[in-house]
């Protein structure tokens, strides 16, 4: 990938990278500085965490981005959740500019826990997320659970809806 | 039972973890083809494609036939499962997350410039 290259080369990939674990990734142009800025301050988080697209709202969004701080989340949709859901949990690891880990509480025991790296290069920055669940059933349940087999936009919506906490 | 479906979906993963296969299966979902036709539109060699199009099969993504000396391909009955559905929301959710903080972190480098300017000041 070019250097300098523009963001329709910042390819958004997902895969299931073990039997227990999911890895996003996307380069933005932007420092890791900037980047993990804007994962911790509350006032830019709330800016891109719930795209407008996807219908949802984010009421109320409290970060203590420290080791052993937490965080929570009050998110709406109009149809699935016009009361807002709590999505929260703690942060196991903060090391500024370059990695986050939290858990995802609102899931219980299945819940996954979530480390974000955050890997500057040439003033670019490639996220790589992991979601790494208990178990395979943990996984293999949330796959299950989420998967209406809908093709309507608004089954996307509640996936998306049901994944706001990470 | 259990046991089978969890080397399917294995195997389904691994199948799916390779570009040129996820773009055979887009390919059959427009309808059948040779393997021929696939070696051709993915610029690849006949045996390079024959052996995607038999990882494809093993996870039973894909079945193919042989009529006379062609051999052609067509999606499996599973197609693509729910468990490959599941990612691909998934991933959607987050690139539009993402196309919202490449605006965002844009924004905090224009303020941050223009803050710098006029520290300068």
């Amino acid at each position: 990938m070019a250097a300098n290259g523009g963001s329709e080369n910042n390819a958004t990939t997902m895969e299931r990278t073990s039997d227990r674990e999911t890895t996003v990734t996307r380069t933005i142009n932007a420092p890791a500085r900037i980047v993990f800025e804007a994962w911790t301050n509350p006032e830019h988080f709330k800016r891109w965490w719930t795209p407008k697209s996807y219908g949802m709202t984010i009421r109320s969004c409290e970060i203590d981005a420290r080791t052993g701080g937490g965080y929570k989340l009050m998110i709406s949709h109009p149809q699935y959740a016009p009361e807002p859901m709590p999505f929260f949990g703690w942060y196991l690891e903060v090391t500024p500019p370059s990695q986050l880990v939290w858990t995802n509480e609102e899931g219980g025991e299945a819940g996954p826990v979530t480390t974000v790296t955050f890997e500057e290069k040439d003033g670019r920055t490639l996220i790589v997320m992991r979601d790494l669940y208990p178990s395979k059933e943990a996984l293999d349940a949330a796959m299950e659970s989420g998967s209406t087999g809908g093709f309507e936009e608004t089954f996307d919506q509640l996936e998306a809806f049901l994944a706001a906490g990470g | 039972m259990v046991q089978y479906s969890a080397a399917r979906l294995d195997a389904s993963f691994a199948a799916l973890s390779d570009a040129t296969r996820r773009g055979v299966l887009e390919q059959l979902e427009r309808g059948d083809a040779s393997i021929t036709d696939l070696a051709d539109r993915f610029h690849m060699t006949l045996t390079g494609m024959k052996k995607h199009v038999s990882v494809l099969e093993h996870a039973g993504l894909v079945v193919t036939r042989k009529i006379g000396r062609v051999r052609t391909c067509q999606l499996g009955a599973r197609g693509l499962d729910a468990e490959a559905a599941w990612i691909e929301k998934r991933r959607r959710l987050w690139e539009a997350r993402f196309d919202e903080l490449d605006k965002v972190v844009e924004d905090m480098m224009q303020k941050e410039k223009s803050d710098g300017r006029k520290r300068r000041e």
